[in-house]
């Protein structure tokens, strides 16, 4: 047993996190345009994530709306709807989902939460948003460019990716598709190097790998897999990108398109999609990851409640990060490989349902003799668990290889991720945004707004993918333009899909909602304070709200206990902050 | 308290619209049941789970929700209950997957009396061709497609002459009797995917794939690709027919053979379309001699492109 | 994919020790004061552990390349093409940088600026001198009529050579910067980590070019055939 008190009154160790060597800046354009700090990079990508994320969430309405009513709108032709569908999804995946989560919170969480000044280069941090900047950028330009985007679908399958019959496959499109990943990478690369690094050098004084808050290891963990993960998206991207530009045959095979014979010859198609669900597998728990750390750290503040099973979250997610590297070829079932990997990818896939379903089963069990407040974030945690549970169960089906063979390449796998890497983090996003906003703006967003935002998104995005697993069940393919009729189709499911489609406008209708109260609150909304939510971790202690770059004025802070102390019996308040010393614990032995 | 009623009417509702709504899958019309039983086994074990956590987040909330005075109770682990969830979740996903194993050695091990049919796809049509009397089908090379040879059959192979073809027509299987469907793309990747049969696989230009299936009941079926091929994806439909198996000799006996085509198209001469080098010349990959090669074959195959395109477009 | 396979072990190795000293097994809400913060007084600088990331992440990407060539080698047009013998040289070159930059490390250790500035000078040299040779070797195969698009032999070859050579540019750079800041100022601690961290990336590069180098004389598939006998 350990002497519980021995920590208190004892002398100051010498401080063993140097003080880094701040940055200055000299004018407004270092200040706020290139500057180095986490907090502003941080924000920088937040924005340039949501507003490129603004352009995927218009094309679901595009595509909804040909799918509940088409041959409605002209102008969504079969072209255009690949092209719709490809950048929604590239957009969502990588430039939305994974650049908000580890460039976004990221950049402003793990400085704060490890209680360091700022990223350990801040330089390189600098040039890891511009790079995804200009990645963006290229992205968007290719709307722009002869052909238009790439209609490949987002997963850019070779040989369809680069020939005559896709949507931009001759043409701009594909070429600055995969132009735009390469550099996603490399600016990537550079921000990843830095959370990494600041994790392992950057912590205050007394911060423990133990006493991290799981957002922290959520983040952490995410983006070490992604450090790894990524080369080999770079890898398929370059490798493609010689297959249409200088006629090489990596992934081409000999091919006779529309009767007339290519150059190409030998090439393995199957070898892209290993290269690429060798990235896009990882990609979805580089996803995940961060959610699961924000919503464990969501769900304990606003129940008061230490998080359940602390140690068992840690090893889970360490366990799930590397699991999520040997499933990959589940993602290929059909694709023609060898059918014998079926076994192998199918038991790791499923085992990888064991450390998460421990993550759920703590997340309700925080919640079990807590005391709730529904606030704002808590709702959208509660909103995270029921999506998650649901989009993670119905991966059992897809996990399950010969459950698979009839569901997969049909709308059951489009609701499926939808709901488990789609709705679930975007809940999670929501619930961190009204937790954080009040740190990074001082002000509290508006209540009443985010009901509005919160009932229509929560309700809506539910009601948008629980009934379409049954058009995959009845065996309706995705990514068709337009199914029309179809001997299989025994009830009409035209009612079904229109259903769907003014829920998916309604959802996004809601959205906007939200951003007019980023803005409004902006101003007008209630001032916040330091500590809110009174919330333990690091991020709420700081001298100042928004806090000032250095974050901690003179001092750095020292770490006394670990991230979850809410509600300790025989505390004069339900929370002591983690650089807090003395206590009030007195009846410790006896809990644990 | 709204969100205690909603979560209750989401668990609640949800089980009901799967009980109730019409939205089910298709009759089945193949061997593979075993699919569809793994998956009633699934929705079983995973609705359950799902139902329970939600009602007992519900429950929770209505139970636990912030009143003043209430405080949250301090536990930071429970090593037991860890265990025994851990333990509970295992045997759970130990009784999906077993089953899943056996039904995919079953699917993945082909029966030694099934016979071979080539299914070939190419943007955006479905061709087919069965072994003729000699029960084999012939080799087929890519780089020998021709207007002539849409298929690609290997004209030196004599086990292919005889090989039954049927371009862009109906495929004819006979009930009750196993068959292996190899699979085979000209162009892209594309999937052969029968609702009623459940099975589907891709098929991969360059390589041949294959699953096996036993229809059970005689009928007419659409095949879809199931596999983004192209802004003709949607249209790349097919027909499969299930015979008993008179009908099924009586169609067998009316198709051709790919000798009786190739004596029909040599005496079909097309004038002012001479081509230069035979088709199977591209095979040479070396730099640039290879592409003078490839203009002249865009240009020798050019109008037959577009027919093909024009054909697909319908 | 058993390459990769292989490299993410041994990184799956490092985490694990690594975990394995950080006390996951403790229970940090009985655990109070700063007193459990067991990190040594002596820390590794974030800027090489910051390399030693980077390194990883390089290693996965040329894992990753490997693992394809190797894939895409079964195909039955595969033909390997004849190494130009300057690549022998340009292994000498690069190995000479690597020893260059190593002793430059230990005279910038020993307080030695005049040798440590020399032998910067000389690894940056040695470095441009490997370029240049690996341009050579590009145009002898091309002259030869192995041309990129010829086979995916060759394709491979210029793919890995390439991304080998930007990585090389890459730590010219980095080495030009340090060269430049060296010969203005007197060595201080800053410009001699620097010094380290570019004598490591240069050794791991040397490394990458080996096994580049043993891919494509054809060794290396030899060791992994032996391997897979040893295996069956």
């Amino acid at each position: 047993m350990v002497d519980v008190r021995s920590g208190i009154g004892e002398a100051l160790p010498p401080p063993e996190v140097e003080d880094v060597e701040l940055y200055h800046p000299h004018s407004w354009w270092t200040r706020y345009v290139f500057s180095q700090d986490a907090k502003i990079i941080a924000i920088q990508y937040g924005t340039t994530a949501i507003a490129i994320g603004m352009v995927a969430l218009v094309l679901s309405w595009l595509i909804r709306l040909q799918l509940g009513f088409p041959g409605t709108f002209e102008l969504i032709d079969a072209e255009r709807y690949y092209q719709f569908i490809t950048m929604h999804g590239m957009i969502m995946v990588i430039y939305l989902l994974t650049a908000l989560f580890l460039g976004g919170f990221g950049n402003y969480l793990i400085p704060l939460m490890v209680g360091a000044r700022d990223m350990v280069f801040p330089y390189a941090n600098m040039l890891s948003y511009w790079i995804y900047l200009l990645a963006v950028i290229v992205l968007a330009a290719s709307f722009f460019t002869p052909g238009g985007p790439t209609g490949a679908g987002w997963t850019l399958y070779p040989p369809q990716a680069v020939l005559s019959g896709t949507p931009g496959g001759r043409d701009w499109g594909i070429i600055m598709m995969l132009s735009s990943l390469i550099i996603f990478v490399i600016g990537f690369t550079m921000g990843g190097l830095n959370y990494v690094v600041t994790v392992l050098q950057g912590r205050a004084r007394g911060m423990t790998l133990m006493r991290l808050p799981l957002t922290v290891w959520g983040i952490f963990t995410a983006t070490v897999m992604a450090l790894l993960a990524f080369p080999a998206l770079f890898v398929a991207c370059v490798m493609m990108l010689f297959d249409r530009l200088l006629g090489t045959s990596f992934f081409m095979p000999a091919i006779v398109e529309m009767g007339e014979q290519l150059q190409y010859g030998g090439g393995s198609p199957i070898l892209f999609q290993h290269l690429f669900w060798f990235f896009g597998h990882p990609e979805v728990y580089i996803v995940a990851l961060p959610a699961f750390g924000i919503v464990s750290d969501l769900i304990s503040t606003h129940a008061r409640k230490n998080i359940f099973g602390y140690r068992m979250m840690v090893w889970a997610i360490v366990i799930i990060g590397g699991l999520s590297f040997i499933v990959w070829a589940h993602h290929m079932y059909v694709s023609g490989m060898n059918p014998y990997f079926g076994f192998f990818f199918a038991t790791t896939t499923l085992i990888i349902a064991v450390p998460t379903a421990i993550k759920v089963y703590n997340w309700v069990l925080t919640l079990w003799r807590g005391n709730i407040h529904l606030t704002l974030p808590m709702l959208f945690a509660l909103a995270f668990i029921v999506t998650f549970v649901n989009g993670g169960l119905t991966g059992l089906f897809l996990g399950n290889v010969v459950v698979d063979v009839p569901l997969s390449d049909t709308m059951f796998v489009v609701a499926h991720f939808h709901m488990v890497m789609g709705v679930a983090p975007i809940m999670v996003i929501f619930g961190a945004i009204y937790h954080w906003y009040p740190k990074i703006t001082g002000r509290m967003l508006n209540e009443a707004m985010g009901q509005i935002h919160f009932w229509v998104t929560f309700i809506g995005a539910y009601a948008i993918f629980f009934p379409m697993h049954y058009l995959g069940l009845i065996g309706v393919p995705r990514r068709y333009h337009e199914l029309g009729e179809a001997s299989f189709v025994t009830t009409s499911i035209a009612e079904l899909n229109a259903f769907i489609s003014v829920m998916a406008l309604l959802v996004g209708a809601a959205q906007i909602v939200f951003l007019f109260n980023l803005a409004w609150s902006l101003r007008h909304g209630r001032e916040a304070g330091g500590n809110p939510w009174r919330a333990t971790t690091l991020e709420w202690q700081t001298p100042e709200t928004p806090p000032p770059h250095g974050n901690w004025g003179n001092e750095l802070p020292v770490v006394y206990r670990w991230a979850y102390d809410y509600s300790v019996p025989g505390a004069p308040e339900d929370f002591i902050p983690q650089n807090q010393p003395t206590p009030g614990r007195l009846s410790h032995e006896t809990v644990s | 308290m709204a969100v205690v009623v909603i979560l209750v009417l989401l668990a609640v509702g949800s089980v009901l619209f799967h009980l109730l709504s019409p939205w089910w899958w298709t009759p089945i019309a193949s061997n593979w049941n075993y699919i569809d039983n793994t998956i009633t086994i699934t929705f079983w074990i995973t609705g359950i789970a799902f139902t329970a956590v939600v009602l007992f987040m519900a429950y929770c909330v209505l139970r636990f929700r912030h009143r003043p005075g209430n405080t949250a109770a301090y536990e930071p682990e429970n090593r037991r209950l860890e265990g025994w969830l851990a333990t509970g979740t295992t045997f759970g996903v130990a009784a999906m997957l077993a089953p899943g194993l056996f039904v995919w050695n079953q699917f993945v091990t082909v029966p030694q009396d099934a016979s071979e049919v080539e299914v070939i796809g190419q943007q955006w049509l479905w061709s087919f061709r069965l072994p003729g009397a000699d029960g084999k089908l012939g080799t087929t090379e890519t780089r020998d497609i021709a207007p002539e040879n849409s298929l690609g059959v290997n004209r030196d192979d004599a086990a292919g002459q005889d090989d039954i073809i049927i371009e862009g027509g109906e495929l004819h299987l006979p009930v009750g009797k196993p068959v292996k469907m190899l699979l085979r793309s000209v162009d892209v990747l594309h999937d052969f995917y029968v609702p009623e049969f459940r099975a589907k696989m891709d098929m991969v230009p360059g390589m041949i794939t294959y699953f096996w299936l036993t229809p059970t009941r005689t009928g007419t079926f659409e095949i879809l690709c199931a596999e983004l091929c192209g802004v003709g994806h949607p249209q790349m439909r097919g027909t499969v027919v299930v015979d008993t198996e008179e009908d099924y000799q009586a169609w067998l006996a009316e198709q051709q053979t790919f000798s009786q085509l190739s004596a029909s198209s040599e005496t079909r001469a097309i004038p002012g379309r001479v081509c230069s080098g035979s088709p199977s010349g591209i095979a040479t990959e070396q730099g640039t001699g290879a592409f003078a090669l490839f203009e002249e074959e865009r240009k020798c195959f050019g109008p037959a492109a577009t027919t093909v395109a024009a054909s697909a477009a319908q | 994919m058993s390459i990769v396979a292989f490299f993410l072990a041994a990184i799956a190795a490092i985490v694990v020790w690594w975990l394995a000293g950080q006390r996951l097994t403790s229970r940090p809400w009985l655990e109070v004061g700063h007193f459990h913060d067991r990190r040594g007084a002596t820390r590794l600088p974030p800027a090489k552990i910051g390399l030693g990331v980077f390194l990883a992440v390089i290693g996965a990407l040329f894992s990753l390349a490997i693992s394809a060539y190797f894939m895409r080698m079964a195909s039955s047009d595969w033909g390997a093409l004849p190494l130009p013998g300057l690549l022998w040289l340009n292994t000498g070159i690069l190995a000479a940088g690597s020893i260059t930059l190593h002793w430059t490390r230990v005279e910038a250790e020993r307080r030695n600026d005049e040798a440590a500035r020399i032998g910067l000078l000389a690894a940056l040299a040695l470095g441009l001198a490997f370029l240049v040779g690996q341009l050579f070797a590009w145009r002898a195969l091309s002259d030869a009529g192995y041309f990129l698009a010829g086979n995916p032999a060759n394709s491979f070859f210029y793919l890995l050579t390439g991304m080998h050579g930007l990585h090389i540019i890459g730590g010219l750079f980095a080495l030009g910067r340090v060269t430049a800041h060296a010969s203005q100022t007197p060595l201080d601690n800053r410009t001699r980590l620097s010094i380290e961290l570019c004598a490591i990336y240069w050794h791991f590069m040397q490394i990458v070019w080996l096994v580049l180098f043993a891919l494509f004389a054809g060794w290396a598939s030899g060791v992994i055939e032996f391997c897979r006998q040893l295996l069956t």
